[in-house]
């Protein structure tokens, strides 16, 4: 598939978030176009585009849910067929009212006592990852972080908790990739990409309904609103939520941290020798390459700072840029492992806040510790390629291993 | 300090709270969670001197601003 519009001609009337230009020059596009005095970047592809690029004003459309809905959440060339309050994935896709409800539902498996008891198991599968590795000789042998490793672990961890064959992890990390990187192709070929998606997981929710037990899918098809079961649609799309919000994102961010300490041995040195640090270090890697960024359809005409957006244009909440704001952040493009101010952005603002926040830490924490655990010393040895549109990661990572713990 | 300072107060706003947890992970002694992962304040009144530190901690990491201290602007 490929895209319909050619690369960026200016990035502040030609903002594309899904060139591939983008996201290996992200820090230095938001830096420019700031500096330059363009606060909210804009283009006319998609149907209409704007992208706010400071905490300020990232931080206000967040929190303003009249002016801007979360029907659609995912810049592409459709619109979602879906209608506002509810939307295709609630409630990530649903405004208020309505948001609050689906939401308060899936929040007691995600609070952070439901979660924490799952360490020993995502413990146990890095190692694994790590054995399956091989023999490593230090100096000689080189890795590819992303794929031999960041990349299966947020995908086995969901499986786990929806009670899915953890075997069709390569059929998820598809399902996911058509929905999240394929966008600016055309809509027909786009609304094909979901029908599979769904067809699986009717089998998987019927294959619950035959043999409930405890994971998170049995639990969405018996958790009740005023006393009514979820339709089956909510249900599938709950799922398609889980596995869409927690795979590439998670990935990303595993990514990301993994090639700040390839690139700068200092702080790698430092980490493994104060690991008291981890806290920090790791909400400094989110908040430095901060994986996701959301979007907003424009509910109704507005003006935004001098911006006239149009009800239906796309507005961009880039939380990675808002996470670089020179004016919200001390030395804002320098990563300090043991910054002690960070209201940082990455899991959102708001009533949306991820939902997966405790999850994705503990996933981002127990990778980064196992894998400086084992590899104290690593260090980038070869192209790094960057994926497509508004989740931000290294895709392949290839590291030299220089010392063995 | 002189010994008619008043001690340290925290105030928790659980409208603004989104859950981002951010208090509880930094000074679990004067933040809990509760099932919705929502932050609930466990200290009422004046918190004790060793754990100022901590209060200052969590209220700089908070994204939301949610927490305050008693006269002090966030
Ligand atoms: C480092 C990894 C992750 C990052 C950076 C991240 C980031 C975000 C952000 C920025 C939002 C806000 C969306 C918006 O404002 O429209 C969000 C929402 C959400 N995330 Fe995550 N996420 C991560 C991992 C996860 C995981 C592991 C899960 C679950 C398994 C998850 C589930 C969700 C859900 C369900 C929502 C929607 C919440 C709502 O609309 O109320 N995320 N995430
Ligand atoms: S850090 Fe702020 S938003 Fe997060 S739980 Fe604590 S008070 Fe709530």
């Amino acid at each position: 598939m490929t895209s319909i519009y050619g690369p960026v001609t200016d990035w502040a009337t030609d903002f594309d978030h899904v060139d591939p230009e983008y996201n290996p020059n992200a820090h230095q596009i938001w830096d420019d176009l700031r500096e330059n005095g363009c606060p909210v970047a804009s283009s006319e592809r998609y149907g209409g585009l704007w992208a706010p690029l400071t905490h300020e004003y990232v931080r206000e459309v967040a929190y303003d849910t009249e002016n801007f809905t979360s029907r659609g959440v995912i810049v592409s060339t459709a619109r979602p067929i879906a209608e506002a309050p509810i939307g295709p994935a609630p409630p990530i896709t649903s405004d208020p009212p309505f948001h609050q409800i689906a939401r308060k539902l899936l929040l007691p498996p995600f609070a952070p006592k439901q979660i924490d008891p799952w360490e020993p198991e995502i413990r146990t599968l890095c190692r694994g990852l790590l054995d399956d590795m091989g023999d490593i000789t230090p100096g000689e042998s080189i890795i590819d972080a992303a794929v031999q490793y960041a990349q299966n672990i947020p995908v086995n961890v969901i499986a786990r908790m929806l009670g899915f064959p953890t075997t069709d992890d390569e059929i998820f990390r598809g399902f996911v990739h058509d929905i999240v990187e394929n966008v600016n192709v055309d809509p027909e070929e786009r609304e094909a990409a979901i029908g599979p998606l769904d067809a699986y997981l009717d089998i998987q929710i019927e294959e619950h309904r035959a043999n409930p037990r405890d994971d998170l899918t049995t639990y969405l098809m018996n958790v009740e609103i005023d006393g009514n079961k979820l339709s089956h649609e909510h249900v599938r799309g709950s799922i398609v939520l889980l596995l869409i919000a927690g795979i590439d994102t998670t990935w990303s961010a595993i990514g990301s941290s993994l090639w700040h300490l390839a690139t700068h041995p200092d702080d790698l040195e430092r980490l493994v020798k104060e690991p008291e640090l981890m806290t920090f270090a790791i909400e400094e890697f989110l908040r430095a390459y901060a994986p996701v960024t959301m979007a907003r359809l424009v509910a109704k005409d507005n003006d935004f700072h001098g911006c006239p957006m149009k009800e239906n244009q796309w507005v961009l909440l880039p939380f990675p840029a808002a996470n670089r704001d020179p004016e919200f952040f001390d030395d804002a493009s320098e990563v300090h492992l043991d910054r002690a101010e960070n209201r940082h952005a990455a899991f959102g603002l708001g009533i949306h806040r991820c939902l997966g926040s405790n999850l994705a830490r503990l996933e981002l924490r127990v990778a980064v510790e196992e894998f400086i655990g084992r590899f104290p010393a690593f260090a980038l040895d070869g192209p790094v390629t960057w994926s497509n549109g508004q989740i931000r990661g290294p895709r392949k990572l290839p590291v030299r291993i220089t010392a063995l713990a | 300090m002189t010994a008619y300072s008043q001690g340290m107060r925290v105030q928790l706003d659980t409208e603004k709270c989104q859950g981002h947890n951010r208090c509880y992970a930094l000074a679990p002694e004067l933040f809990d969670v509760d099932d919705y992962g929502t932050a609930v304040l466990l200290v009422e009144g004046d918190i004790p001197a060793e754990l100022e530190d901590k209060a200052r901690l969590a209220v700089a990491n908070c994204p939301e601003y949610a927490i305050t201290i008693e006269g002090e602007s966030p």
